[in-house]
């Protein structure tokens, strides 16, 4: 390990600590940034959720008037998908992406920067509908003819912040795809690129062709909604429907723009604290490639009700085929549990809570693409349960999973493992208290987003058991942020590679100088750190011994080894 | 740890070279860039387009201006002309600089900028003249918002041109030195492009 880590040489010159902040383009730095900004949105977006729960705890109108509960689970389902759940994967994969290549940066810093800062701008933007006479309150996915005809400028703030995000998204992705394209390490072949790079490589591609389609839906509700415009509207010739197309066109990629990051996180987290590689690198690879593909061609899916001229069978049977690859995947994760030697830390639990929670989330996917099934479950709790299954069981697990992976390597600190298990488990428990029930309550007949409902003794218990577990969850991010305090205080010091990492940002100091690294170790294989330290499945060996061969290197082109 | 770390002195320009791009040749890394921009851009005006052809599919009757307006194809067609003119020029000016011809590609730069330029006061002249708005129906609509957000793209390509342009007269590319042009004319060719795919789509397809 000594060969690897070396102390950064220069300090650099010093500026004041905030504008060193708000000016830097370091991607280290901006990847924190992300961080920190999602997950104030987070929080932002959390108590929405439980101001949601709170009113729904029992029948009856308890703190909320139906347009505030309107506005309430819009903003929260739009904060957190667009200012949480994408952002932090993003500022993971700021922060990861270049170090996991062995690069000294972003391939465009400045651009880089340029894609944060809108960030924070788009999401107050969102949010001050409230300081103007009440925020968006269509629901995230903003249908028209609801949305063209809601009346108040909080739509119209919605529609331009998201606008915004969006851009912000579109040049992050741009300068994902050339960094992992142009800025690879030498000896970093594609098919050596960890496999979080490849889902960063993937889920940038559909943000990329995704969300320019989006914007375009945007600008028309915008025109529609201020300038006389009749994109929607079917008195003059508009399609309502066609709104629904164009935001699932991008909807869809954006459920895998969700959800590839973290499938990543956990198949970095996985193999370290399994003591394996990750079973199945290639078919990952390719079955990630397949759920790329794929996503663009099954948005009707969310329109099966709608009737006109879709032809169900196809998107049906496109959706159902996505659980091809993702069922790749979870035999990728499990043969690299099988017979693996475990270690059950705050990253690997938070690990395989999202691949426990992701497979009840994927079986009720399935379910959801058959149309019979969803005629009856449409617009009911049955698809809230299944979109938090995914959304919260899966990205969200997997954020906090490289909350604990990273920390360590981006402060120098580990956080602590107790409270981490803590965290977990109340965090666990607490999801399934609130979202499993909501299945139940969705086959019960219950619909989604209304602030009021039947006082019937079986909705009435369900729903309460859901609001107690929302609450847990609010609870279990208490000890995460003592844990993050108290680390940040006097953690423990983590070292270079506190987890015996397989990945080149392990190989650096924590935290990285700002440029990187001094010298990288030989790359043969997608696990370059693995064979510095433990030599080529021999101990004894050196990684002066690793580079003398070509053959070797070939032989690992070819997958041999 | 000798063979695999990066050299820290590079002996030699190539060896420069191949230090700051980790020895990979191939596309710039800003073409890469523009690349993928105007992917996303494609997609974007996908979006646009599936607007005009839901609406030109869903309108029962006649589709065309309301009542009171009408489309000037000819104007259209001269404005056509002058954007794609205005490609060629551009091509020239990257073919100079890649020659090492900083005077020609001031100079066919200067041209391609007047022509987009033109183009767009043009447009408003056409705008001006069409007698319908685009809170006039669906056609209104989708023929304002497709052909305007072209045009701002066309501006967003003027202001492209003027850096460039700006950075030519003062002397700041040669043949091997120019990766702006190359990315400025690759964006202008596709706005050029967009424009025929619109001009097809409204004017001759209808």
């Amino acid at each position: 390990m000594a060969t690897t880590t070396l102390e950064p040489r220069t300090a650099g010159y010093r500026r004041a600590w905030v504008l060193d902040w708000l000016t830097t383009v370091d991607h280290k730095k901006i990847g924190i940034l992300y961080i920190v900004n999602s997950f104030l949105f987070f929080f932002a977006a959390g108590i929405l959720a439980l101001v949601v729960r709170s009113e729904l705890a029992v029948p009856g109108m308890q703190f909320l008037d139906q347009d505030t509960y309107n506005q309430a689970f819009t903003m929260h389902g739009t904060i957190m998908l667009f200012l949480f759940i994408i952002p932090v994967l993003s500022g993971f994969g700021n922060y990861i992406v270049p170090l996991q290549l062995g690069a000294p940066d972003m391939a465009f810093p400045r651009i880089n920067a340029l894609s944060f800062w809108l960030l924070p701008l788009g999401g107050l933007l969102i949010f001050s509908g409230y300081l103007f006479g009440g925020a968006a309150a269509e629901g995230w996915t903003s249908y028209a003819p609801l949305s063209n005809r809601a009346e108040g400028v909080g739509t119209d703030l919605w529609i331009i912040g998201l606008a915004l995000v969006g851009t912000a998204s579109i040049l992050g992705a741009v300068n994902f795809i050339t960094t992992i394209f142009k800025m690879r390490a030498p000896g970093m072949t594609l098919f050596r690129m960890p496999i979080f790079v490849w889902t960063i490589l993937v889920t940038a591609t559909l943000i990329l062709l995704a969300t320019p389609v989006l914007t375009a839906g945007l600008i028309a509700l915008f025109i529609d909604r201020n300038y006389g415009g009749s994109f929607f509207d079917p008195s003059v010739g508009g399609n309502p429907i066609l709104w629904q197309h164009i935001f699932w066109f991008f909807g869809h990629p954006e459920v895998y723009i969700v959800i590839l990051p973290g499938m990543g996180v956990v198949s970095e987290v996985l193999p370290v604290f399994s003591r394996k590689p990750l079973f199945g690198y290639k078919a990952f690879v390719f079955a990630t490639i397949a759920i790329g593909l794929l996503s663009f061609s099954v948005w009707a899916h969310h329109m099966f009700t709608t009737g006109g001229a879709l032809f169900l069978p196809f998107f049906s049977f496109m959706t159902a085929l996505i659980g091809i690859p993702t069922g790749v995947k979870m035999f990728n994760w499990l043969g690299t549990l099988y017979r693996g030697k475990l270690v059950f830390s705050s990253a690997m639990l938070f690990a395989l809570g999202f691949i426990s929670m992701f497979l009840i989330g994927g079986i009720s996917g399935v379910m959801l693409a058959s149309p019979p099934i969803d005629f009856h479950v449409q617009d009911t709790y049955f698809v809230v349960a299944h979109l938090h299954y995914v959304f919260f069981g899966g990205s969200v697990f997997a954020v906090f999973a490289a909350t604990y992976y990273w920390f360590p390597k981006m402060f120098g600190r580990k956080l602590n493992e107790p409270l981490g298990k803590i965290h977990f488990w109340i965090h666990f428990i607490g999801f399934n208290l609130a979202f499993f029930p909501m299945h139940e309550l969705g086959l019960l007949g219950m619909p989604r987003r209304i602030a009021d409902y039947a006082d019937r003794p079986d909705w009435v218990i369900l729903n309460f058991m859901s609001t107690v577990g929302a609450f847990m969850i609010a609870v279990s991010v208490i000890p995460f942020l003592i844990n993050v305090i108290a680390t940040f205080i006097n953690g423990e010091p983590a070292g270079d590679d506190p987890w015996e990492g397989n990945t080149l940002e392990w190989a650096t100091t924590s935290p990285p100088p700002p440029y990187n690294f001094d010298r990288l170790p030989p790359i043969h294989s997608e696990r370059p750190l693995f064979f510095l330290t433990h030599g080529h499945g021999h101990a004894a060996e050196r990684p002066d011994d690793l580079e003398e061969g070509a053959e070797e290197d070939a032989e690992h082109r070819k997958g041999v080894v | 740890m000798t063979a695999g770390t990066m050299q820290a002195h590079p002996a030699g320009e190539e060896e420069a070279r191949a230090a700051i791009t980790h020895g990979q040749s191939g596309m710039p890394t800003v073409m890469v860039g523009m690349l993928l921009f105007i992917a996303s851009e494609v997609m974007f005006f996908g979006g646009l387009f599936a607007t005009y052809f839901n609406a030109r599919a869903t309108t029962v009757g006649e589709w065309g201006p309301p009542a009171g307006g009408h489309l000037d194809i000819a104007l259209a067609g001269v404005l056509t002309a002058v954007l794609v003119a205005s490609s060629f020029t551009m091509q020239f000016g990257v073919w100079a600089i890649r020659r090492g011809d900083a005077g020609k590609l001031k100079m066919w730069t200067g041209i391609t900028l007047a022509l987009g330029i033109l183009f767009l006061a043009g447009q408003l002249y056409d705008y001006s003249e069409l007698g319908f708005g685009i809170g006039d129906g669906v056609f209104g609509t989708v023929f304002y918002t497709l052909t305007g957000f072209h045009g701002a793209h066309v501006f967003g390509g003027t202001v492209g041109l003027t850096i460039v342009l700006a950075r030519a007269l003062r002397g700041q590319f040669s043949a091997r030195n120019h990766v702006a042009v190359e990315a400025v004319s690759m964006y202008w060719h596709f706005v050029d492009v967009v424009w025929i795919g619109v001009f097809s789509t409204i004017y001759l397809l209808r």
